[in-house]
């Protein structure tokens, strides 16, 4: 069986989101389809799998134009897709969630969840996939659930398998498993199109591999090309890859951490007893898989936790139990995990989203008021200094991209006088001109010798700009690594496996 | 100029939809037009001619008035100063609403605000014996104060223990429609003599200057809420205050991330949502009222929440949207003394108006517009604001 896809386009308003792409997948092959965030690669699919209308071009399975107008003739025509965020229900069983949309009844009305749970154990079986069908979803990980998705796939005969950034959420030692299945799925005949913009993971597994940039088909590759050329085909100019930093000059210890505990209101600990230290001059990278502690231990720090014990000091400052605008001003740079939720007022402006932490200080407030000509110049200031691409400080923050909303907010955080820069995921979701700008800040902020807490799920970045290692596991440092401990090692670690 | 016109196009055309259908019920709930269905021309005009004499009706009891201008123009314009007259504890409950909206919060409490303070400066009014300006100044601040706890109340409720606004504004409403009338009921407010609820009226030299003589109600309530409107604009805008209300308005979380304490800022902006409803309160008193009844609440604080929507929670849009209902309100009265539309169809126009607001698409759809700003977002943000 083969898909094709021909001249498919797709305009939101003004933005060309798929500008006629053509696309051919065959049988018994993995088809990586490569490109940056925003290039389209998530419309393109979306329209295979029927939750969006092209505004033209045409679908076939094996040379028969098809009109797919939902997920249901998407799954009919063969196609299964497994998205970023799964669509699964937390509270339901495996078997539950996966006959959802197809139940099958017995007798008056009964659900037939048998049948189902029948089919789940084949399928699982014979993948080695080890789901139980009356497993909770919210009480399995990640991986797992991920599975889950596969095998509702696999159960409607899914002859294409669309995974959708599968990798995102994976442990590396959950990413080599998974891509083991995918390589399984192929061998037994199965097309698979694999999106990502994980240049490491698309050598390892694709066959074909078909570069989208700015909604158009820009190329195609081998997968023996290097990572650097299907870099630069991404992004369409040479980028590289690695961080350009130099051996850390450490001063005296800035932030101290001792045994702090974070608790959420019922009580339960989701930090457990940390005790680490940074120098000025360094940066301590956090890795670990998402969900870990780590968003509950960068707000501790910065005072956005209420329960917390222990001990936290920046130059011998107490912070513990501190607001959060004490901890601002008292030298933390914090850059959240969520720009769009935490770090930024979309309906504000950008020069007001600036000024979000200094309004009540000089030079922003006179007395009660606030002055719009300070407001005013500081917005150009830092607009130009931090090459935010805007058409004026007074547009609306939700106005600019991703990459630049994180640019204001790095602007704001670090206008400030800064000991510390708290990081969070702080190039998540950003292509990669922004991921270059940003690291190469935070590697300056380390060179002018401030200490960085860098938290980050993402291998390559720790890997890049760390000086130490620490791997948080269910709510505790399980250890504090030099920065030049193998892949291997930190995969383990962060699946919670101590040598 | 093309940017106001983008802002106030939905509420006008909102407005012109809501007076054509309203036009359509007046007309064809009259038996005189429905007598007429064998003949459909002569039915169209019966309609037309029902439908413009009711709202010239509602023209001549609201702004300008030829058959009282014998005395010459200015006897005309007796409704206009009505209008004014409603329109004034309307701009300061609706910038009441509109204040506490901006900073997330929806205040439906107004109503009781706004009965609060009128027991402050009712209470201020008739009890002590002051000179003149400073009387009133004093009426006028007990119900700053007095309101400006109870609303404060809900923004500290809501600060400490998360109890949503809505509930305990609704709560607190009956509390002090209630409390107003045991109070008049009591002997230190019972006025002597009298077995009905009403209270003393306030001294002369409490009450706020009649601004075209004694035949006229229109007093200088309309400037102090004018200048609320005014103070309100700066505080919103200018100001470092204002700058965390709306920053907690827009998004809590990262305000509350950029260290902006999101407690203090509700219970702020809560306890001058509360003065702003009992300045209504007290203006209504010594301008217009003089005597604290069980009535006095009216629906200023409910439709005070219409009048914000309407005004799309801006003070200048506020204050433009209060002058409508007023008068909407006083030529309600006419119309339905003078027609026999009654005084529910106005309720309707209002009603329809803001209907058409919180649906943008139907209006949209009518006038084929492109787009319709996100002030519509105001009416369809809903309970969680």
């Amino acid at each position: 069986m083969s898909l094709e896809l021909r001249g498919i386009t797709k305009r939101f308003g003004a933005l060309t989101a798929n500008d006629s792409i053509d696309l051919k997948v065959e049988s018994g092959e993995i088809h990586a389809i490569l490109g940056e965030n925003g290039a389209g690669k998530s419309t393109l699919m979306n329209i295979v799998y029927g939750l969006l209308a092209p505004d033209e071009g045409t679908i076939s399975v094996d040379n028969k134009v098809l009109d797919i107008q939902s997920p249901l003739d998407a799954l009919a025509a063969g196609i299964g897709m497994v998205h970023q965020h799964f669509m699964l229900i937390p509270v339901f069983t495996v078997a539950e969630n996966i006959v959802l949309g197809h139940e099958q009844v017995k007798g008056p009305g009964f659900l037939d969840l048998e049948s189902a749970r029948r089919e789940i154990l084949r399928v699982s079986a014979e993948f080695n996939f080890d789901v139980d069908p009356d497993a909770l979803v919210e009480d399995l990980p990640v991986g797992i659930q991920q599975r889950v998705e596969i095998i509702r796939a696999l159960i409607y005969d899914a002859k294409v398998l669309i995974l959708d950034e599968p990798t995102a959420v994976l442990t590396p030692q959950e990413t080599d498993e998974l891509l083991r299945n995918m390589k399984k799925l192929r061998d037994q005949g199965t097309a698979i199109v694999f999106i990502t913009h994980k240049l490491r993971e698309v050598r390892e597994a694709a066959d074909k591999i078909t570069i989208i940039r700015r909604g158009k088909v820009v190329g195609t590759a081998s997968p023996s090309a290097s990572q650097a050329e299907l870099a630069t085909l991404m992004v369409g100019r040479p980028v590289s890859l690695d961080v350009d930093k130099s051996a850390p000059k450490l001063g005296k210890v800035a932030l101290d951490v001792r045994n702090l505990t974070v608790r959420d209101y019922t009580g339960r600990a989701l930090v457990k007893g940390i005790t680490f230290s940074i120098q000025d001059g360094e940066i301590l990278a956090v890795a670990g898989v998402q969900g870990n502690g780590q968003s509950e231990l960068a707000e501790a720090i910065v005072g956005l936790q209420e329960h917390i014990e222990g001990e936290i000091t920046l130059d011998g400052k107490n912070l513990a139990g501190a607001s959060v605008r004490t901890a601002l001003h008292s030298g933390i740079a914090f850059i959240p995990e969520s720009r769009e939720e935490d770090g930024l007022i979309s309906s504000f402006s950008i020069e007001e989203n600036l000024i979000l932490d200094l309004h009540d200080l000089l030079p922003f407030s006179k007395g009660a008021a606030i002055s719009q000509s300070a407001v005013a110049e500081n917005g150009v200031t830092r607009v130009a200094e931090f090459d935010i691409r805007a058409l004026s400080p007074k547009d609306p923050a939700s106005s600019l991209s991703g990459g630049n909303k994180q640019k204001v907010v790095l602007a704001r955080e670090l206008s400030r006088p800064v000991r510390l820069v708290v990081a969070s995921q702080p190039t998540r979701g950003l292509d990669v001109g922004s991921i270059e700008f940003v690291h190469e800040r935070i590697i300056a902020e380390r060179d002018s010798g401030r200490a960085v807490l860098l938290f980050s799920t993402e291998l390559d970045e720790v890997v890049g700009l760390a000086d130490r290692i620490a791997v948080m596991y269910r709510g505790e440092f399980i250890a504090i690594v030099p920065a030049d401990t193998s892949r291997e090692e930190l995969g383990l670690l962060m699946a919670g496996v101590k040598k | 100029m093309r940017k106001v016109l983008q802002k106030i196009k939905l509420p006008i055309l909102a407005l012109v939809v809501a007076l054509f259908v309203s036009g359509l019920l007046i007309a064809f709930s009259d038996p005189k037009v429905l007598a007429l269905k064998g003949d459909p021309l002569a039915m169209l005009g019966k309609a037309l001619s029902i439908a413009g004499s009711a709202y010239w009706a509602l023209f001549r009891g609201s702004i300008y008035d030829p058959q009282l201008a014998d005395t010459g123009f200015f006897g005309g314009l007796y409704p206009l100063s009505e209008t004014i007259v409603v329109s004034t504890p309307l701009i300061l409950t609706g910038l009441s609403v509109a204040l506490a909206f901006k900073a997330g919060l929806f205040n439906i409490g107004a109503q009781g605000q706004f009965i609060v303070g009128a027991i402050g400066a009712s209470y201020v009014g008739f009890t002590f014996e002051l000179p003149i300006v400073l009387h009133a100044l004093a009426a006028i601040a007990a119900a700053i104060i007095c309101a400006g706890l109870y609303g404060g109340f809900v923004g500290l409720l809501k600060a400490r223990t998360g109890a949503h606004e809505v509930i305990v504004t609704i709560m607190l409403n009956y509390v002090a429609s209630y409390f107003l009338l045991w109070l008049l009921s009591t002997k230190a407010f019972l006025r002597e003599g009298r077995m009905d609820p009403i209270a003393p009226e306030v001294l002369e030299s409490s009450r706020l200057p009649r601004l075209a003589g004694q035949d006229y109600r229109l007093h200088a309530g309309i400037f102090i809420a004018l200048l609320a409107a005014t103070a309100i604009w700066w505080l919103l805008n200018r100001s470092t205050l204002g700058f965390k209300f709306r920053a907690v308005g827009a998004n809590a979380k990262a305000s509350r991330t950029a260290g902006i304490s999101v407690a203090k800022s509700t219970t702020f902006v809560m306890v001058i949502a509360g003065a702003l409803a009992g300045l209504g309160g007290a203006v209504h008193i010594l301008g217009a009222d003089h005597a604290l009844t069980n009535e006095v609440g009216g629906s200023f604080g409910f439709d005070a929440i219409t009048v914000a929507l309407l005004g799309r929670g801006t003070p200048l849009g506020t204050v433009l949207a209060a002058l409508l209902f007023g008068a909407l309100r006083a030529g309600g009265l006419t119309m339905q003394a003078s027609t026999e539309t009654p005084l529910d169809i106005v309720l309707i126009i209002q009603a329809l108006v803001v209907l058409f607001i919180a649906a943008p698409a139907v209006i949209k759809a009518i006038f084929r517009l492109k787009s319709v700003d996100e002030g519509q977002a105001m009416a369809s943000k809903g309970w969680n604001g």
